[in-house]
């Protein structure tokens, strides 16, 4: 089958799986992003207090501390040490939890910048938009260092004055004013008109972080039935990432490389398992240090098999 | 072939790569020197550290925003008019802090910018209140107000009332709040309370309200009681420049004449040297002449008339 043109993106998944199938994780990431806001919003408006504060800090059960591990780098830059036991504690647990299940989970699962840049891409697609600056996707990186330059030069957690992840989850707990609306509206214009997944797979440095701490991580996207893929694109359509799925595909098959998306920039956003028809992707939880999981088989020949085993024993 | 220009690819792509996020690096930072300064109206929760201190020790959680139970305090906007983005803060006139006993937005801050070592309320130092309009605040102009006295919670302390002599009048007296910055915990709810329509009274940040003595000065009268006597030579007491035969005492605060003073007086106060002090001297109310100065000063013009 050939590739599937952009405005039948999506089609097969539905014919295939039916609506819920097609949009699976899609929906749970949705109900996830809105329930982290509704958790900390639940406190001050219905006295509910599961969440209190913010991303960047915050007391679950007002009991366990959670300190953001990017904002915690930026405040060591700065050369403030004279932070508490409790704000350890907190960088731990979260960064814990996110090298368990994936560092980036946090970009696609909590952060509340992924519904507009998400929202942004869907624009880009209806629009037919295909032109793109050349951003290069390692720009991130220079962010990441130049924030905590930034930090050490000031004395103070300067990037944290224009982070529009914190600008816009900060708003949405605490109040919109106009200047926030200005940073979504920009995020937005920026990814519509400038490049594609310009700020999430770009430029974010938090997001550059958090793929660091969740590159060992147990959860991944697996590629079990990768033997089945009909080359139509349509995950490389939807991916944030796309470069990081060839080595989980026939390329990687090819290589004999193992059938997972392997790479530490995977979003674990699930738009792939979601939107591919023929079911090549799923999730899956593997124990650190365990082999991938086995390919189911089907359609992979004999020869492949064995070459994989040559190349594992060499 | 392909490699070399690979390498040319990859060099200038790096360098496009640098200069954009140096640019924007640049502008953030020129940014955060602006921002740095809190504008003197929006104050800081209690306990917080010295505001450089607190950019780097506050992550703008807003934690403490929660657990106020007044709701005053806010987490401010980005801008540059603004305090640091994000950081928490409150505006006396609108909302000042109240001042709880168990200080609630302190012990939950996961970071420490607010100051975990603060458990007495009345030792923050959030501001300072400062009467920084003394031609319309109305004590000033004569009338009774005190409001901002009355509303203070370190009551009597922080602001007091000194009385001074209505000039304008010539026979009342002012009741002139005065800020004692030893016990101003800069609250703002002073401001608050102020009864004009733009307040008198405002809380500044204390950077802006402080003078500083010099660093090499030693008050002498200080370095006097420390020694237990005067440190270069001995005490002389004070020659008041008053006509013949008038003399001073100095602890009455009376002014007398000489010759009608009782004998024993006349020693002890000989030439005025033996003042103040000295064992034989009567108690004030025997001294002669009268508490107002002019009653002996202007004496002999009455008695020409």
């Amino acid at each position: 089958m050939a590739v599937t043109p952009i405005e039948q993106l999506g089609k097969d998944a539905l014919r295939t799986k039916g609506w819920f199938g097609a949009y699976k994780w899609l929906i749970l990431r949705r109900i996830s992003q809105a329930a982290i806001i509704g958790l900390f919003i639940a406190g001050p408006v219905g006295g509910i207090w599961i969440l209190k504060g913010n991303l960047a800090g915050s007391w679950l059960f007002e009991t366990v501390p959670l300190v953001e591990p990017f904002v915690f780098l930026q405040m060591l830059a700065a050369g403030m040490f004279g932070f508490l036991t409790t704000t350890l504690i907190g960088v731990a647990i979260v960064v814990a939890f996110y090298a368990l299940i994936g560092g980036r989970a946090y970009c696609a699962w909590v952060c509340p910048v992924n519904v507009i840049t998400d929202a942004a891409a869907w624009v880009r697609r209806k629009l037919g938009i295909t032109q793109s600056a050349k951003i290069s996707p390692h720009t991130r990186w220079w962010m990441l260092g130049a924030a905590l330059v930034l930090a050490a030069i000031t004395g103070q957690l300067a990037y944290e004055l224009v982070n529009p992840v914190s600008i816009v989850h900060r708003g949405l707990i605490f109040g919109m004013g106009a200047a926030t609306w200005l940073v979504i509206a920009g995020i937005f214009l920026f990814d519509v008109f400038i490049a594609k997944h310009g700020w999430c797979s770009h430029v974010c440095p938090m997001g550059a972080m958090y793929s660091l701490i969740g590159a060992k991580a147990a959860v991944k996207v697996t590629s079990p039935n990768r033997a089945q893929c009909d080359d139509c694109m349509e995950c490389f359509e939807v991916c944030p990432e796309p470069k990081i799925l060839p080595p989980a595909l026939k390329q990687g098959m090819k290589q004999g490389l193992p059938a997972m998306v392997t790479s530490h920039l995977c979003t674990r956003c699930g738009r792939c398992v979601d939107i591919c028809s023929k079911d090549v992707f799923a999730f899956a939880f593997l124990t650190p240090g365990k082999a991938a999981p086995a390919e189911s088989g089907k359609g992979s020949s004999m020869e492949e098999e064995e070459e994989r085993e040559l190349e594992k024993a060499s | 072939m392909s490699r070399k220009i690979n390498r040319r690819r990859f060099l200038t792509d790096m360098a496009r790569t640098a200069c954009g996020v140096s640019l924007l690096t640049l502008g953030v930072g020129i940014h955060a020197r602006q921002a740095s300064a809190l504008p003197p109206e929006y104050i800081r929760p209690p306990g917080a550290l010295d505001e450089e201190e607190f950019l780097s020790a506050c992550i703008r959680c807003g934690i403490c925003v929660r657990d106020c139970p007044y709701g005053i305090l806010k987490l401010a906007e980005l801008g540059s008019d603004n305090p640091a983005t994000g950081t928490p803060y409150f505006i006396a006139r609108t909302g000042p802090c109240e001042m709880c006993e168990d200080i609630p937005c302190i012990p939950n801050c996961p970071t420490n910018a607010l100051d975990h070592s603060l458990t007495d309320i009345t030792k923050a130092k959030m501001g300072l209140a400062v009467l920084i309009d003394q031609e319309t605040c109305i004590a000033f102009l004569g009338l009774r107000c005190e409001v901002c006295y009355n509303v203070c919670p370190v009551r009597g302390k922080a602001i007091t009332l000194e009385f001074q002599p209505n000039k304008r009048s010539g026979r009342h007296a002012l009741f002139i709040p005065v800020v004692h910055s030893e016990y101003c915990t800069g609250c703002g709810l002073c401001e608050k309370a102020c009864i004009l329509e733009r307040e008198a009274i405002k809380v500044l940040p204390i950077r802006l309200a402080k003078g500083e003595l010099g660093h090499h000065y030693r008050l002498g009268w200080k370095e006097k009681a420390k020694r237990g006597g005067s440190l270069v030579n001995p005490d002389k007491p004070h020659e008041f420049n008053l006509p013949e035969g008038v003399r001073y005492d100095y602890e009455s605060g009376r002014v007398y004449r000489v010759d009608e003073a009782p004998d024993k007086i006349g020693k002890s106060t000989r030439g005025g040297k033996a003042l103040p002090g000295g064992a034989e001297k009567p108690p004030a109310e025997q001294m002669p002449g009268t508490a107002n100065p002019l009653d002996v000063l202007n004496r002999g013009l009455q008695e020409a008339k």
